[in-house]
């Protein structure tokens, strides 16, 4: 009754796109990655030269800082908007007047263009005109300046993307606590289970793949994020993520080669990453069947 | 059980609380755009205020009247609502396909999906240019600076996060609904018409809204990849920021009114966002 191929038929048009869109300039990244090539240079056409910019990145120290930075940045976000997230959905499973209020209103930072958050925060915080320094200066005597500060600069970037992501995980936890079933929880209250164990063996194992597949979505677009740190620092130090540090190889220094074999180990290592955390979850999955 | 006044007084106390520092917390930086939109130039700068002084609307008028950012919103519109479209309806066939039929290396499609959101967008720039510039082309018409040129290229990013959220929430329609309604007689269509959709339909619904919104939001690709005729309303803001040293009164009531389209998708939409958000991963 089901033939594989009506499965393919329905599966084509979007193959077909993501492989014009999506495989074909990857395949193209893949080309020049193994090859010199700056327009801007004596030679300015493509040269083969093997694994000499990988062999290259290896020992690039910009490189090496800006993937550190990533992944601080990813670490320290995302762990405080799942933490946050988490706590926020469980406040919103109960109900007390004004709830859908306060939900529209926390969701609203999700919709608001990267680059205009970028923006907001850069409002916020540029000396001589955001609140943000002048008041830290004035209440906690606190030197506060992005661009001077890489750490500074580094906290700023995570606050934000708390800020404007913290509203994606709060909804998908709600999701997934809401489709709890009630009698395990019950049962659990009624062993004699206090708050701590219903939530560490029974809520937790059942929102397991909601919050893994959370994470993997925040991982995968966290590690590419280039706009609205760029907007907010304008890619000063301790924001120098691969994203842009990519970027930087790419556009103002047109070595179109380089940036291509960084952007593929980057690639690479997101995908490992995030093999792994699939892995974690359709594993659950299947065990569940079972 | 019960519980005494006093106890859920203070319970009402604790959850007031916390959600009012929460709104703050939220609010604050869109409301200090707001202030700053409602500002001249002149009054920028000096001792940050944080309270409103006066509506000083001339930014929003002049942003408003402005014929480029009335065509920057226009194609925004568009490129945003074809590709929330086209979305659904290529998520749906192929989730259904990925869902229902035994396709060899399935998995390993699926996840091969996934990856195209995680390409960094700096060095793929570069092919996707010579691609729209030169590769697809019908005499003197590319796909540079075109609306259908973002329309589909959005799907690389939208697509498999669409197919990602469908896929829980069609694996968890039982499969048994579909036979039922093929012994009766349905078609394929008929099946997903008559079954699928409508039982689908929350998930479809904030598969369609989360596209909408990333497709409204994006940047990168719509500032290069377009010229003139095709750009979108992010591309508009960040124009501010470069041209004649930032006009903050203006790039910020630019952001409002970027916010407000999805702002009010969103609060149209909420019931669904929840209802849909489930990545199926929690079934009975």
């Amino acid at each position: 009754m089901r033939n594989p191929r009506t499965g393919w038929l329905l599966l084509s048009p979007t193959l077909i796109i993501l492989l014009l869109f999506g495989f074909a300039p990857f395949l193209y990244v893949l080309f020049v990655g193994f090859n010199q090539w700056n327009v801007f240079s004596a030679d300015d056409g493509l040269v083969f030269n093997g694994l000499d910019n990988f062999r290259r990145l290896v020992f690039d120290d910009d490189f090496l800082h800006s993937v550190g930075l990533t992944a601080r940045f990813a670490i320290f976000a995302i762990g405080s908007e799942v933490v946050l997230g988490f706590v926020l959905a469980q406040m919103l499973t109960r109900n007390f007047p004004g709830k859908s209020l306060f939900r529209i209103i926390h969701t609203l930072p999700l919709m608001v263009a990267p680059i205009a958050v970028g923006a907001i925060w850069r409002l916020l915080v540029i000396p001589g005109f955001g609140p943000v320094p002048f008041f830290l200066d004035r209440w906690f005597d606190l030197k506060y300046q992005i661009g001077s500060y890489p750490d500074q600069a580094l906290w700023t970037s995570v606050i934000m993307d708390v800020w404007h992501w913290t509203p994606f995980v709060t909804l998908t936890m709600l999701a997934g606590l809401s489709a709890i079933p009630k009698e395990p929880v019950e049962q659990a209250r009624v062993d004699g289970a206090n708050r701590f164990q219903v939530f560490w063996y029974v809520t937790l194992p059942f929102l397991r793949p909601v919050l893994l597949t959370t994470v993997f979505i925040r991982i995968m677009d966290a590690i590419r994020t280039v706009d609205e740190v760029w907007m907010l620092a304008g890619g000063g130090p301790g924001t120098r993520f691969t994203g842009i540090y990519i970027w930087r190889v790419v556009f103002p220094r047109t070595d179109y080669g380089y940036g291509s074999s960084i952007s593929l180990i980057t690639l690479y290592l997101t995908i490992v990453l995030c093999w792994l955390l699939f892995i974690a979850i359709s594993g659950r999955r299947k065990g569940e069947v079972e | 059980m019960t519980i005494s006044f006093r106890q859920r007084a203070w319970r009402l106390f604790v959850t007031y609380g916390f959600w009012i520092f929460t709104t703050i917390v939220t609010l604050l930086p869109i409301w200090w755009m707001f202030v700053v939109s409602m500002r001249s130039r002149v009054e920028l700068f000096g001792r940050p205020n944080l309270s409103l002084s006066r509506f000083f609307v001339e930014n929003y008028t002049n942003v408003l009247t402005d014929s480029t950012f009335q065509r920057y919103m226009t194609n925004s519109v568009v490129v945003s609502t074809s590709n929330a479209l086209l979305v659904m309806v290529l998520a749906l066939l192929a989730t259904y396909a990925l869902s229902r039929y035994k396709l060899t290396g399935r998995d390993n499609i699926f996840f091969w999906l996934i990856t195209n959101r995680m390409a960094p967008p700096a060095a793929f720039l570069l092919p996707l240019y010579i691609m729209f510039t030169r590769t697809f082309r019908l005499g003197d018409w590319t796909l540079y600076d075109t609306q259908i040129g973002l329309i589909l290229l959005y799907c690389v990013f939208n697509l498999p996060f669409a197919i990602w959220l469908l896929k829980g929430v069609i694996d968890g329609i039982p499969i048994e609904l579909d036979d039922a309604a093929m012994i009766d007689g349905a078609g394929l269509w008929g099946v997903l018409r008559h079954v699928i959709v409508p039982l689908a339909a929350p998930g479809l619904a904030v598969t369609g809204i989360l596209s909408w919104v990333f497709a409204w939001n994006e940047y990168l690709f719509a500032a290069n990849l377009t010229s003139v005729q095709a750009r979108t309303i992010t591309t508009g803001l960040a124009e501010f920021v470069t041209v004649t040293g930032t006009n903050w009164g203006e790039l910020a009531a630019m952001s409002m009114l970027t916010l407000i389209p999805s702002a009010i998708i969103v609060i149209l939409a909420q019931r669904y966002i929840v209802m849909g958000l489930t990545f199926g991963a929690v079934k009975e």
